[in-house]
């Protein structure tokens, strides 16, 4: 069990964002959030990566508490994460990009950076050669020098999983990675993740609305609908269950 | 890396032979302005730290520059000119022992200011943009209002004089190099890219394990010990100081350096501070009388500003992220390698 969160409700105002929300996910798993829109789910990760102090709940990662934790600190602890509205850092180059996944791997001071001692080039060094390697096996390695900004959508979308896996994770939080990807490229990027699963280790919680992704992907699936949890299990049996289906299409069928 | 040492050497040795040359051959008057733009290259690329690097919007690097010209000020001044000089108020007793050398001086200076923005971050980063802006902007009105009316320590709207003169645009120019190769030291490390990501999105940034608000701190920290020296080597290099050197304006001034130069670009910070600064005096020509070709033209107070307002416009036109843009030299070099 790696990540267990426990009745979690997230308050804003009167609106409950997320209700008494529970689950846990196991080492090495692909777990699915899926929900229709405004269900909770990226308020769920801004809640577990530290963004939002729940109202109530716990949420236990490796067995230590990590409410109220600040963000960089969870990162430290290891959670990543990747946003829904790509977040890169345009201005800077894929290989800066990268770096700043390193930052808290690199050890030198301030001082040190600003004389130049031997420490800053040592660990400067380093991190560079790890950056290429998790560039080489995105693929990313051509465009170390372009702009972030100039990448093509999908390669930017590579840009960001690979950042936070240069935080070394041992969870990895993915917000609709395979959104606005082409049926072509969204099979290569789930190829791609499920191989990054077991190249390094992590376990990843992954936000989706292509059921075909979210069913070839993960091994369980949670479904949320305003803010609560109406099933969990299987996600061939997602697809099949009554209420999952009448909270995407709507009650109207039934009637 | 060892291409950048090189074009870095290069770059170092080319600006001391051209204020070898400058020293010689030059007038006093030549030698003023270039020993100014020295000095507004070190308060402009601090201020190009929080502002263009970090994207923080603070409006006060007057006040830093104003610490650091009365501390560098009370500590060259001797203790019976202060003496004589204090008229509104006998100057405190404590003022009286402080002197030191030039160098120490500005250390000191540096250090104040340094310490006054550790002190201001906790406040000024809890908000963000816009208020961040009225919030820095406050402080430097406080630092002029309160060197107004601490006659004992700042001996008031009078200001100081007589404060000890040594520098020359050698000073000037090895403090200018310095800072600029502190100022690219840090930006070509894991702090300044921290910054640059405080600047491009701070909440990936956090998300990245960045600590932003450290980040912050360290760049503001930064920039306000440089405004500081640099406040310092004013100080010296004017003699006298008041109040109202430190006003709104001299930020605007600098805003104009980096925005012109490009957010984010020491190089083009350099080619700023020589534009407006030496621009501001170069283009003095043009309020005189022109008598050119049997063509009189009366003389126009002022319309050397109106000019340049004009090629500041011209400029922000053609090249929106100012001159440089967030490049710098060695990354001109870079592109023509590939």
């Amino acid at each position: 069990m790696i990540l267990h969160v426990d009745k979690i409700t997230m308050q804003f105002g009167g609106i409950k964002a997320i209700n008494e929300l529970s689950f846990s996910i196991k080492d090495k798993e692909i777990y699915g959030l899926i929900g229709p829109n405004g269900a909770g789910k990226t308020t769920a990760f801004n809640v577990i990566t530290g963004n939002y102090i729940p109202s109530s709940g716990s949420i236990k990662f490796e067995n230590k508490d990590v409410v109220g934790v600040k963000p960089h600190k969870i990162v430290k602890l290891g959670i990543a994460r990747t946003f829904q509205n790509i977040r890169l850092f345009k201005s800077m180059s894929v290989m800066d990009n990268i770096l700043i996944g390193f930052d808290s791997a690199m050890h030198y001071t301030y001082l040190e950076s600003i004389l130049r001692l031997p420490r800053f080039f040592s660990e400067e060094k380093k991190s560079r050669q790890k950056a290429k390697e998790i560039m080489e096996y995105f693929g990313l390695l051509e465009f170390e020098h372009h702009k972030a900004s100039e990448l093509s959508y999908g390669n930017q979308r590579k840009v960001e999983i690979a950042r936070a896996i240069a935080t070394n994770p041992k969870l990895l939080l993915l917000d609709e990675p395979a959104a606005g990807m082409n049926p072509a490229e969204t099979k290569e990027l789930a190829t791609l993740i499920k191989k990054a699963k077991d190249d390094f280790d992590i376990s990843i919680l992954l936000i989706e609305h292509d059921m075909k992704f979210v069913n070839h992907l993960c091994d369980r699936v949670l479904v949320l609908d305003y803010g609560k949890m109406i099933f969990e299990g299987k996600p061939s049996e997602a697809i099949k269950n009554e209420e999952v289906v009448s909270a995407y299409l709507g009650d109207f069928i039934h009637d | 890396m060892s291409k950048i040492k090189t074009l870095q050497l290069m770059a170092i040795m080319l600006t001391i032979l051209l204020m070898w040359l400058a020293q010689n051959h030059l007038d006093d008057y030549s030698l003023r302005i270039l020993t100014t733009i020295a000095i507004f290259i070190i308060l402009a690329t601090s201020y190009n730290l929080i502002n263009g690097i970090t994207g923080q919007l603070s409006l006060e690097p007057n006040g830093f520059v104003a610490v650091g010209a009365y501390v560098t000020a009370l500590l060259l001044i001797s203790s019976d000119a202060k003496l004589d000089m204090y008229q509104l108020a006998e100057p405190s007793p404590w003022l009286l022992l402080l002197n030191t050398t030039l160098v120490p001086a500005l250390f000191f200076s540096g250090v104040v200011s340094a310490i006054l923005a550790f002190i201001l971050a906790f406040p000024v980063f809890r908000v963000r943009g816009d208020y961040l802006a009225i919030v820095t902007l406050g402080f430097g009105f406080i630092i002029r209002v309160f060197a107004v009316n601490t006659p004992a320590v700042t001996n008031g709207a009078i200001g100081l004089n007589d404060i000890p003169s040594s520098v020359n645009l050698y000073w000037a120019g090895a403090f200018a190099m310095a800072t600029v190769l502190i100022m690219l030291n840090i930006i070509y490390s894991k702090y300044g890219r921290g910054m640059k990501a405080v600047r491009d999105d701070e909440d990936a940034a956090s998300a990245m394990g960045v600590n932003t608000f450290k980040i912050k701190t360290y760049a503001f920290m930064t920039s306000a010990f440089f405004e500081g020296v640099g406040g310092g080597l004013l100080a010296v290099f004017l003699t006298t100081i008041s109040p109202d050197i430190f006003t709104f304006f001299l930020t605007f001034q600098l805003i104009i350096i980096i925005v012109l130069g490009g957010l984010g670009s020491m190089t083009g910070t350099i080619i700023g501070a020589f534009l407006v600064i030496g621009g501001g005096e170069w283009l003095r020509v043009l309020d005189e009388e022109v008598n050119f070709l049997g063509l009189h033209i009366d003389a126009h107070p002022g319309m050397r500003m109106v000019v340049f307002s004009v090629i500041l416009i011209v400029v922000m036109i053609f090249a929106r992220e100012g001159i440089m843009g967030k490049r710098e030299l060695t990354d001109l070099f870079r592109r023509v390698k590939k």
